[in-house]
């Protein structure tokens, strides 16, 4: 079953042409990369697939509901869809565990033991188990992503979306972060979407790599065509040279 | 002075209780209303946005004493009796909330923009984000602000003695006509307010250090 459908999609910020006719389909299970130069629209449209941006023209489909149908109850779509942001976006006022067991309380109405049994268990997956009562601004960027990850796990999505996850930390983060999302990439079930330029995590583990430019999608293989072969698309081929070289 | 408080010390205790009451109602009230005008402001609902700033605009830039006259006077004429102390009572609320929803409100829009996304991309609707992540981190932010609002309206409270409201001003002009010390009188009626505009300064000051 496909987890995220856009047929025809138009997004526009006044008179700019944000994302042009963008046609994808992203079935249950798949990690895909999506890359391109800044301005390119690949942040925009992955803030479409839980209704952070609207969309004015064509459907987008995400586990079953329509987006662009105004009556769609986007909380509902954002219970099954997760986001990791660049700048990690933990609650500043909350504790790390509180960060964790916030919304499975409210949103999920979870039983309280059960829910601290599993962002326990969540923390240790990300290793940070001993930081469960320190507040985000005592955490290192790496750490504070890697606690944005055990969030959005805890309300146990089928789908997950990464805005540019690795953006915003010191070099010697990145590592930790890229192995807990290959770690989640790795589980079969989990639906994951990715901005990054993190080559080395795309030909690991994504099933596929998605080049974006102006807006529209120019470049949609499979990870061995990507790296192996050659993109059909120039842009696309040029763009990648020099992101490899680095 | 001392032979003020001496001869009038029960009426100016009076008066310093009934413009405590008045203050804490008000304060508390306004507060409230002032918090959900500052949400309004900042929904993305339009007709919400609109309605804050229709409220702001009008009940920050009449005087308050106009306000207050409007309770008094036109109200009892064509809805119900109210007294001078209800009626300046809801005026101070209504012209007082008007400052503090554009305090809450830049309170509200410092708070950085993630915060409300991350709740949101987390399931949570625009009012569980408000109330649990945004607004907490917002009042932090404005506490001295808010305690200069505060402060004002204790002492706008003295709009009570125009409306025959019996507060702490009210019982000074009565006391200065009967005694004809004037000069002594309204000291102590300051002397009063400072009984409780300090406390609550110090209060605020103790609060923004504590939640800094």
């Amino acid at each position: 079953m496909s987890m995220i459908e856009f047929h025809n999609v138009q997004k526009y910020y006044g008179d700019y042409h944000a994302l042009r006719n963008i046609n994808l389909t992203i079935e249950a299970g798949e990690t895909v990369v999506l890359i391109g130069p800044s301005g390119s629209g690949k942040s925009t449209l992955i803030r479409t697939v839980n209704g952070l941006e609207r969309i004015q023209e064509g459907q987008l489909i995400v586990n079953g509901q329509d987006l662009a149908n105004r009556k769609t109850d986007m909380n509902r779509i954002r219970k099954n869809v997760g986001m990791v942001f660049q700048h990690f976006n933990l609650y500043a006022n909350k504790t790390i565990l509180e960060n964790i067991m916030l919304s499975p309380r409210i949103v999920l109405k979870r039983d309280e033991e059960e829910n601290k049994k599993l962002a326990m268990s969540l923390l240790d997956r990300v290793g940070l188990a001993d930081q469960a009562q320190k507040m985000p601004a005592q955490l290192s960027g790496g750490q504070q992503q890697r606690i944005a990850i055990a969030r959005s796990l805890a309300m146990r999505p089928k789908a997950l979306l990464f805005d540019e996850p690795t953006s915003a930390l010191d070099p010697e983060m990145i590592d930790d972060v890229l192995n807990v999302m290959k770690d989640i990439a790795r589980d079969s079930s989990m639906t994951m979407l990715v901005v990054t330029h993190e080559m080395g995590f795309a030909r690991e583990v994504a099933n596929r790599v998605i080049f974006m430019a102006d807006g529209q999608i120019l470049e949609d293989d499979s990870k061995e065509t990507f790296f192996d072969g050659q993109p059909s698309n120039e842009r696309a081929r040029q763009f990648l040279g020099k992101i490899i070289t680095h | 002075m001392i032979s003020i408080f001496a001869n009038y010390g029960p009426d100016l205790l009076l008066g310093l209780g009934r413009t405590l009451l008045c203050s804490v109602i008000a304060l508390f009230f306004s507060l409230i209303i002032g918090s959900m005008f500052a949400i309004f402001e900042t929904t993305p609902i339009k007709f919400l946005r609109v309605i804050a700033r229709i409220y702001i605009e009008v009940f920050r830039n009449i005087p308050l004493l106009v306000i207050t006259m409007f309770f008094y006077v036109v109200i009892p004429l064509t809805f119900a009796k109210v007294d001078g102390f209800t009626a300046g009572t809801i005026g101070l609320t209504l012209y007082t909330s008007a400052f503090i929803a554009e305090t809450v409100r830049s309170g509200i829009q410092s708070v950085n923009s993630g915060q409300m996304e991350g709740a949101r991309a987390n399931g949570m609707t625009f009012w569980q984000s408000m109330r649990l992540i945004i607004l907490p981190q917002a009042y932090r932010y404005v506490i001295p602000p808010l305690g200069n609002q505060f402060i004002n309206l204790v002492k706008n409270s003295s709009v009570l003695a125009f409306v025959a409201g019996f507060d702490l001003m009210y019982q000074g002009n009565v006391i200065a006509s009967n005694s004809l010390d004037t000069i002594n009188t309204y000291m102590a009626v300051g002397v009063l307010y400072l009984v409780i505009t300090m406390p609550l300064s110090y209060y605020m000051r103790h609060l923004e250090k504590k939640l800094a």
